[in-house]
């Protein structure tokens, strides 16, 4: 059993918590994921590092509730225990794994979009540490959703942006970096992390201003060491494995189109159990949607 | 008097009820039936059965045991060499084994050394019949990756030996394919297999899930860190291969471990667990090994309409007689001499149908067996809403790529030698799927036990 030391809602839609797990504090990097197991019913659900203590031997997450197995972490408190905690899962960030040299000659720059945000934090803060400045666009569709502004103006430029101005920026983020282009900024490296359309979207605008990009694919996965391959990327013509070979891949290889289409293979049946779980069984045929009364 | 060359049949769930659950297959033998059949053993001096067992257990002897109806000594005969005997009693491949080499099946049926080491197993089990204590401890640490057939073997040796014994497991539960890949149907978990890894930590062995061994924590520092004197690798196959035909990231599409981790270790078949997974009407399982079998009678109880698509022909199929049998008698399709070419999908990319070319044999390959070529001209469409891909597994990168010394051969799979599992690393041994590739549970559990008796030497000597 993990301990779960905080918990605290951190916008409309992203939950923080600190768990207790010195094993993998010890041992995890920025870019890797870890998995939980909330109770003996629940899914294994991958979720993003956004923090880590080594010497507390705490991970913090940010997640945002959508099946039954989130919507059931979302409910735990501070004191409570989940069943199960396992990682780092996938390879550290290769800003963490490449020649210090080389990263070090690099300009930056993240676009973090939503919950999405969470990841890029260790990364930023990784730089930061190491004495390399960068630039940091956060974006989400309102003012209400944007996580983490104070962490994130400690490491980097920051650059907020929503969509529906209420906050920052009145624009989405690639509408930003592309301001910040026109103003004369240079970039040698994107790294752009949230919902997959804003990264499909992020890799065009970034391929057509010719900076190369990073993303960090979360498809649907399993036991996350390799065994199942449920989490299959497209990446150019190779098939490969985000719990492996990723989560990180070269932005502008990546078949977004298929991903998406994968990551939405168990919607249907995902959204009947997270409606009993809400609901009770309240279920009484006769939608034609979800097949239940068949 | 019964006809002593004929076996006593095994009673089974009638094929047509079993196909709609998730309830065991055979029900074993009772008392009276296991008493009868032991009676059929000649006990040979020379006993071939036992040369033919992978963990050497004395066969002999237990059986020697059910006939004076000494269940409990039969039992503990058994667990001098077999720390799953509930396990093995269901799913070794007997007939090439212990039963392929009795002197009774020269003439008639061998004797069912299989049913009656389950119905052992299991009457130990109900009666609440532990292994024997293990010797005083030795204070010597030896750390497991793996839970699953040759790190419980191993474990459990060494800790008979006295050594203090630490299991990690990467998933959360432990039993490695025991409880991720073989069906409630052929390997009850909660009835079978948890009751076998309890006897395991019985005797001192601890198990430490949620530990993944190359990512939570290096196996150097085991050694380094964390004191152990040696490290046994058991961490079993791996990644699931795919054909690379056009159409294989479509959804529908899936590795037979993943179709089964789900439905198994996260069992999805209940509606009170919260993991999905893919309910197909029609479903193809590509591949005829044990794992092809599983993941095609699993589908056929979900609901499905379900065919095995194989390239050669039955003759050549790699599972088990008795599961191609069962898959057979539940209503399984097989279309043999058949070989998938592409991936069909719909406009949302959902599979809609598999193409495939028929198949002849030709002039026998290097495994010996006829190599399959394609009859020109003969491609045609299977329509399916499921593909599953059964093709075996290549090896895990995660603890080679991250261990110094660690010698793998060209197949990524470790290198150990057979009577050791001694590594290229000193004080590192392996063995199971992690050296050999995809095999048997008792082959893994015969490494298991070459590797403790390999470490026990090289800690004694040390």
């Amino acid at each position: 059993m993990f301990k779960i030391l905080e918990a605290e809602k951190l916008s409309a839609a992203v939950y923080k918590q600190v768990i207790y797990a010195p094993r993998v504090a010890r041992s995890c990097e920025p870019g890797q994921f870890i998995i939980v197991r909330v109770d003996e019913t629940a899914e294994r659900i991958p979720l993003t590092i956004c923090d880590y203590d080594r010497e507390a031997g705490t991970i913090t997450l940010a997640f945002q509730p959508i099946g039954v197995s989130t919507h059931k972490l979302m409910a735990l408190k501070a004191g409570d225990e989940i069943a199960d905690f396992v990682g780092p899962l996938g390879r550290p960030s290769e800003l963490v794994t490449d020649d210090f040299e080389e990263v070090k000659k690099k300009k930056v720059v993240f676009i973090a979009g939503g919950v999405g945000t969470a990841p890029v934090y260790p990364q930023a803060k990784w730089l930061h540490d190491h004495g390399i400045e960068c630039d940091i666009i956060v974006g989400a569709r309102t003012k209400d959703l944007l996580i983490l502004e104070e962490e994130m103006s400690k490491v980097g430029n920051l650059y907020l942006c929503t969509d529906d101005g209420s906050y920052g920026f009145h624009g989405v983020g690639t509408a930003m970096l592309e301001k910040l282009v026109s103003e004369g900024h240079h970039y040698d490296l994107c790294v752009a992390i949230g919902p997959m359309i804003m990264m499909k979207f992020a890799c065009m605008t970034t391929k057509k201003l010719g900076i190369p990009t990073i993303v960090s694919m979360n498809p649907i996965m399993v036991d996350g060491t390799g065994m199942c391959g449920a989490c299959r990327v497209l990446v150019g013509d190779e098939v490969k494995f985000a719990c492996v070979d990723g989560p990180e891949f070269d932005g502008h290889k990546i078949d977004f189109e298929q991903a998406m289409k994968r990551a939405a293979m168990y919607k249907t049946e995902e959204g009947r159990r997270l409606l009993k779980f809400q609901e009770g069984d309240t279920h009484h045929g006769g939608c034609g949607n979800c097949g239940g009364d068949k | 008097m019964a006809d002593v060359l004929k076996k006593v049949p095994v009673r089974e769930q009638d094929a047509k009820v079993r196909a709609t659950n998730f309830e065991e297959v055979c029900y074993g033998y009772n008392k009276e039936e296991a008493v009868e059949e032991s009676q059929r053993c000649i006990t040979c001096k020379n006993a071939k059965c036992v040369e033919g067992c992978p963990v050497s257990i004395d066969i002999p002897a237990f059986i020697a045991a059910v006939k004076e109806e000494k269940f409990e000594e039969a039992f503990q005969v058994i667990s001098k060499s077999s720390a799953l005997p509930a396990v093995c009693g269901r799913v070794c491949p007997q007939e090439s084994q212990c039963e392929g080499k009795c002197i009774r099946g020269k003439k008639g049926d061998p004797i069912s050394i299989g049913k009656l080491e389950r119905f052992v197993a299991d009457w130990a089990r109900e009666n609440g019949i532990k292994p024997a204590a293990p010797a005083e401890k030795n204070g010597k640490k030896v750390a497991v990756i793996g839970s699953g057939p040759s790190g419980l073997t191993c474990a459990g040796d060494l800790a008979k030996l006295g050594y203090d014994v630490t299991i990690f497991e990467a998933l959360h539960k432990a039993g490695g394919v025991l409880v991720y890949g073989i069906p409630e149907f052929r390997l009850p978990k909660d009835r079978v297999v948890g009751p076998e890894v309890e006897n395991v930590k019985a005797l001192g062995v601890k198990i430490e899930t949620d530990v993944i061994v190359g990512r939570t924590v290096k196996l150097d520092d085991l050694i380094e860190d964390e004191g152990f004197d040696a490290v046994f690798i058991g961490s079993g196959a791996g990644l699931p291969k795919f054909m690379g035909i056009p159409g294989e990231t479509a959804c529908g599409v899936l590795s037979a471990n993943e179709y089964l981790t789900r439905n198994n270790l996260m069992k999805a078949f209940d509606e009170n667990y919260d993991t999905p997974i893919v309910h197909g009407k029609k479903v193809v399982v590509v591949g005829g090994g044990n794992v092809a079998m599983d993941a095609a009678r699993t589908a056929l109880r979900l609901g499905a309409e379900t065919h095995i698509v194989y390239r050669r022909s039955e003759e050549e199929l790699p599972a088990r007689v008795e599961e191609v049998h069962h898959a057979k008698e539940e209503g399984i399709i097989f279309d043999l001499l058949t070989n998938p070419v592409e991936i069909l999908a719909d406009e949302n990319d959902w599979v809609t149908g598999i193409k495939c070319i028929r198949m002849e044999l030709g002039e026998p390959d290097a495994s010996g067996r006829r190599r399959p070529v394609e009859v020109p001209g003969s491609e045609f469409t299977i329509e399916c809403d499921t593909v599953i891909m059964s093709l075996g597994t290549s090896p895990n990168p995660l603890i080679s790529s991250t261990t110094k010394g660690l010698e793998i051969n060209r197949r990524q799979c470790i290198v150990a030698t057979e009577d050791t599992g001694a590594t290229s690393k000193e004080g590192v041994y392996a063995g199971g799927d992690a050296v050999t590739g995809a095999a048997t549970v008792i082959l893994a559990m015969g490494a298991g036990k070459a590797a403790a008796k390999g470490i026990h030497e090289y800690l004694s000597a040390k």
